[in-house]
């Protein structure tokens, strides 16, 4: 195909404004699917993606169009994928962006638009779901018109759900977006923006062909890794794998690599052709570095290497997962994993319980932090329990908030943002009834439960995105539990000092809840440094025995103690006590603490 | 080779089955008595062979054994095996002076009396039927012909109970100078009436109950009982006073059972019979055996069983007799928390619970195990 006749673009959008729809009427319409086959959101292959209506994975499916070669290149819409959304971006000449015409712009669709414009891709507006009796496309079309600085008359009018001005949709495309440049006879360079592992036939990498042609069986390296490999096929989706016989410049396709280790194929690297390799690889992607951790264990430690497994498989169709060996004194072996935030979180957790059957706990999330200590070391901290002790000085990191909200509800965002140690920077207009506010806030106060707050306070009508604004000193501690006067690593927290004897107190309170009464009595301490700062004594047990035990009582009792024995074997020791894994699952456990927020 | 020294028979018929009881027990069918006590001597003669010539204590349990047939009662006892202890259990309400001649006469030696309280309103919680008045009479009617080893039963923790109603009740019990006390904490059973009725109850006065272990065992040590086992009290004096037949069980020594219900332990196998009373009536009159349940008991399983019984008792475990069944790490732990102590002899090392380990025995077990 001639390079004039192709278009590479993406589809962005806030979450439900219909991006999803849209490909697929547009699979239909360019007869790529036939009705019969199709499916609900044919490009969200993954259950979970199905089940939660949103798509985390990006995908490429080709699809042809009076005469030209459409490249659709799906993107997921939440705040935590940015990454992938800007590598999608990169593959792509141009982007249709999706608003829904009742809901307006959200706080999604400005970060997706500012992508897309800072990636210099030319952006085609549409606004979406005109059917329902409650758009107000014009409205939409100037808000839109207003952040692009275009005519609102070129905002396009559709409902994906009935297929009505889909066609005006690709035929637009044709016509605003650029055909992709590149030079089809220099040495073959591809980008690779996304990978999947097939069990079969190994690794598959995504590409964008930038410049010359690749073809099937050609040897190929991975310039900034040093890979090498054959590529076993060349193909398209199209949208299912169709071997083709080779991929030019400015085309998008996969390459089924055979490589069985997925850690040898980075997406953002470019691939070459060893007969002929090109002088310097394409400039990468920005490495994205996770800003939310939490631990990960197997709740029944004989897991491990399943989760080790797993965590590694996920890695491969998900390069902003990162994760290294934890072990904690009360959860055992496990992981510390870093994701991008808490959706991400909260799909890595589910996809690792889903799709690998592992039952699961995750901790409460924290951040990373920098620390300097006295003797002017710096550290990155990603767990409190490494923070050292003896410290200068720690930095958070920040985040530029931005909330979209009805304006009656600006008092209980405000209010939300200051109880988060939140700095106001400046509130606008989007029109009259919508407010855009931006706040520059800590991530550490907005990982665990900022969001569920915002939509409760504003019953549902705000929509938040965030971008991270680099490191600021804060006035934070380190606080330490102390079980039986022994640390529990997996307890401590880094947090601000106003909130620490709070925050101290309610976990001695819950822990001595949840740490049933020992054959001693049991203190239970939050500290900082050495100062006790809360101070619970878990009473010990006075007695404990069974009344009776005569010769018909025998067997029953037996059984009753060793099952007993057998429970304490999955205590975790902590000094001299035996705490039962459930306590500290309690205290630490994500969904627990959202509740008690 | 069997020599077993211990037998228990089982009297399962009872006037009326008590809300708290998870025994087996019988109500009515009371013309069935007769030929129950032919099926428990038919299968005694089943089991003569591993009876030792010389039985050291027999021990009837129910049930109410008191409230069999008296006939019937005193048929059983004229052929069971002589023994230096006969126990029998009674309710205080059955023992009139007949009976109380007839047991006697029968060769009975000890008497264990369900006393339970001695507060009308608690007695009822319980569904017991004998009045304060009757259980004191019948401990005096059982003096009056000649008894002088009675054991009384005690409950305590029962709904509506605080510390001064057990006080009173171990002082009324105290004031009868019985020569033993067992005393129980109200079980309350999964699935039992009584735990309907009053589990909720219970759960709130948990936190009360606690210290009541503590209170029976201070206030009978202070008045001359040996507490030789977790829920048992001796009178200390020139005589041997401790249930010889219990400690048969708590020394880990073999018994056997008979009747329905009744378990015993011989050769390195637990056999339980089942507690159908027609069933076991209908095999043992056709000259069969009586439908039972056998659990293999392996010399490891029988090493954990002899120090679980063991740490019961106030003597210490010859560490040598329970090889395998200690985790020794465990004691170390404990003996560090101060609820278990470690000595050396001349048999070797001995391990015994401190006062505060026998409080929380259970548990100390539970971890000791290895």
């Amino acid at each position: 195909m001639q390079q004039d006749r192709i278009r590479n673009f993406a589809i962005i959008a806030h979450i439900d404004h219909g991006k999803s729809t849209l490909a697929d009427r547009i699979l239909e319409l360019t007869g790529a699917v036939s009705e019969r086959d199709m499916r609900e959101q044919l490009l969200d292959s993954m259950e979970l993606e199905r089940e939660r209506g949103i798509t985390i994975k990006a995908q490429a499916v080709r699809v042809s169009w009076k005469g030209h070669q459409l490249n659709l290149i799906d993107t997921p819409g939440h705040v935590d994928f940015t990454y992938e959304v800007s590598r999608s971006l990169q593959a792509c000449e141009g982007a249709l962006l999706v608003v829904d015409a009742a809901q307006g712009i959200e706080a999604q669709t400005l970060a997706n638009a500012y992508l897309a414009i800072d990636g210099g891709l030319e952006i085609v507006p549409a606004a979406n779901k005109i059917d329902l009796p409650q758009a107000d496309p014009d409205g939409a079309a100037k808000e839109l018109g207003d952040l692009l600085g275009e005519e609102p008359d070129r905002v396009l009018r559709i409902s994906a759900k009935t297929g009505v001005g889909v066609d005006e949709v690709l035929d637009a495309i044709v016509e605003r977006i650029p055909p992709p440049g590149g030079d089809p006879d220099a040495p073959a360079r591809a980008l690779v923006f996304d990978s999947s592992y097939d069990q079969y036939r190994g690794v598959v990498a995504f590409v964008r062909v930038v410049d010359g042609t690749f073809s099937t069986r050609e040897p190929l390296r991975a310039m900034a890794q040093g890979t090498e490999f054959d590529a076993e096929e060349i193909g398209v989706m199209s949208p299912a794998r169709t071997p083709i016989d080779s991929l030019s410049a400015g085309e998008v396709g996969y390459v089924i690599t055979g490589l069985k280790d997925v850690s040898r194929l980075r997406v953002g690297d470019t691939l070459t052709s060893r007969r002929r390799p090109a002088d310097g690889p394409l400039p990468g992607y920005q490495d994205v570095k996770p800003m939310v951790f939490a631990g990960i264990f197997p709740t029944d430690s004989d897991d491990y290497p399943e989760l080790r497994d797993a965590l590694e498989r996920l890695k491969l169709n998900d390069a902003s997962l990162s994760y290294e060996p934890e072990t904690s004194q009360a959860l055992g072996f496990g992981f510390r994993c870093g994701f991008l935030g808490l959706l991400h979180m909260e799909i890595v957790r589910e996809r690792l319980e889903r799709e690998f059957d592992l039952d699961l706990l995750i901790t409460a999330p924290n951040v990373a932090y920098r620390a300097t200590t006295r003797t002017g070391e710096e550290v990155e901290v990603h767990n409190p329990a490494e923070m050292p002790r003896e410290l200068e000085q720690v930095e958070e990191p920040y985040v530029k908030a931005s909330v979209i909200v009805p304006k009656d509800y600006v008092g209980a965002v405000m209010e939300l943002a200051n109880e988060r140690r939140g700095t106001f920077d400046h509130m606008e207009y989007l029109s009259e009834g919508r407010v855009l506010l931006l706040y520059e806030l800590p991530l550490g106060e907005i990982v665990l439960d900022f969001y569920d707050q915002l939509k409760s306070r504003t019953r549902g009508y705000a929509s938040f995105d965030y971008d991270l604004a680099g490191f600021k000193p804060g006035d934070l501690t380190r606080v330490d539990i102390l079980v039986a006067g022994e640390q529990v690593d997996a307890l401590s927290l880094i947090i601000h000092r106003d909130f620490a004897y709070d925050r101290g107190r309610q976990l001695v309170e819950r822990l001595r809840e949840e740490i049933p009464r020992q054959m001693i009595d049991v203190p239970v301490q939050a500290a900082i440094g050495s100062r006790v700062i809360a101070r619970e004594t878990i009473k010990a047990r006075r007695k404990d025995v069974l009344a009776k035990c005569y010769g018909g009582d025998i067997t029953r009792k037996r059984k009753l103690l060793e099952k007993q024995k057998k429970g304490k074997k999955r205590m975790k020791q902590v000094g001299s006590v035996e705490v039962p894994q459930e306590a500290f699952l309690a205290v630490l456990n994500l969904d627990s603490e959202r509740k008690r927020t | 080779m069997s020599g077993v020294r211990h037998l228990y028979v089982h009297l399962p018929f009872c006037a009326h089955r008590c809300g708290y009881c998870d025994f087996v027990t019988v109500v009515g069918r009371e013309g069935q008595h007769a030929a129950y006590v032919d099926a428990v001597l038919a299968e005694l003669e089943h089991e003569r062979g591993v009876l030792a010539p010389d039985v050291e204590t027999v021990f009837l349990g129910g049930g109410t054994p008191t409230f069999t047939e008296p006939s019937e009662l005193a048929r059983l006892l004229s052929v069971l095996p002589a023994a230096d202890e006969v126990t029998v259990e009674a309710n205080p309400e059955t023992v009139t002076p007949e009976l109380a001649e007839l047991l006697r006469a029968s060769g009975v030696s000890r008497i264990s009396l369900g006393a339970q309280s001695f507060q009308p309103a608690l007695l009822e919680v319980l569904e017991r039927r004998a009045s304060p008045t009757a259980i004191r009479r019948g401990v005096h009617t059982l003096r009056g012909v000649g008894f002088d080893n009675i054991s009384l039963d005690l409950v305590y923790g029962i709904p509506g109970q605080n510390a001064a109603d057990l006080d009173s009740d171990l002082a009324e019990a105290l004031a009868l100078e019985p020569e033993h006390l067992s005393c129980y904490e109200l079980e309350a059973k999964p699935g039992t009436r009584f735990t309907h009725a009053h589990g909720e109850e219970l759960s709130r006065q948990a936190d009360a109950m606690e210290g009541y272990f503590e209170q029976v065992v201070d206030r009978l040590t202070a008045a001359g009982y040996r507490w030789y086992e977790t829920a048992n009290f001796a009178r200390v004096g020139e005589r041997e006073l401790r249930a010889r037949h219990n400690l048969g069980y708590w020394l880990g020594r073999d018994y056997l059972g008979l009747g329905i219900g009744a378990v015993s332990t011989v050769d390195g196998e637990r056999r339980r019979n089942l507690p159908s009373l027609s069933r076991y009536v209908a095999a043992l009159s056709r000259g069969g055996k009586p439908p039972r349940e056998v659990e293999p008991i392996d010399p490891a399983t029988a090493a954990r069983e002899r120090l679980l019984l063991g740490l019961r008792l106030d003597g210490p475990v010859v560490l040598a007799d329970v090889e395998g069944a200690v985790d020794r790490e465990a004691m170390g732990r404990l003996a560090g928390m101060g609820l278990v102590e470690l000595t050396a002899n001349g048999r070797g090392e001995e391990l015994r619970l401190t006062r505060r380990g026998r409080f929380l025995g259970g548990g100390v077990t539970a971890e000791l195990l290895a």
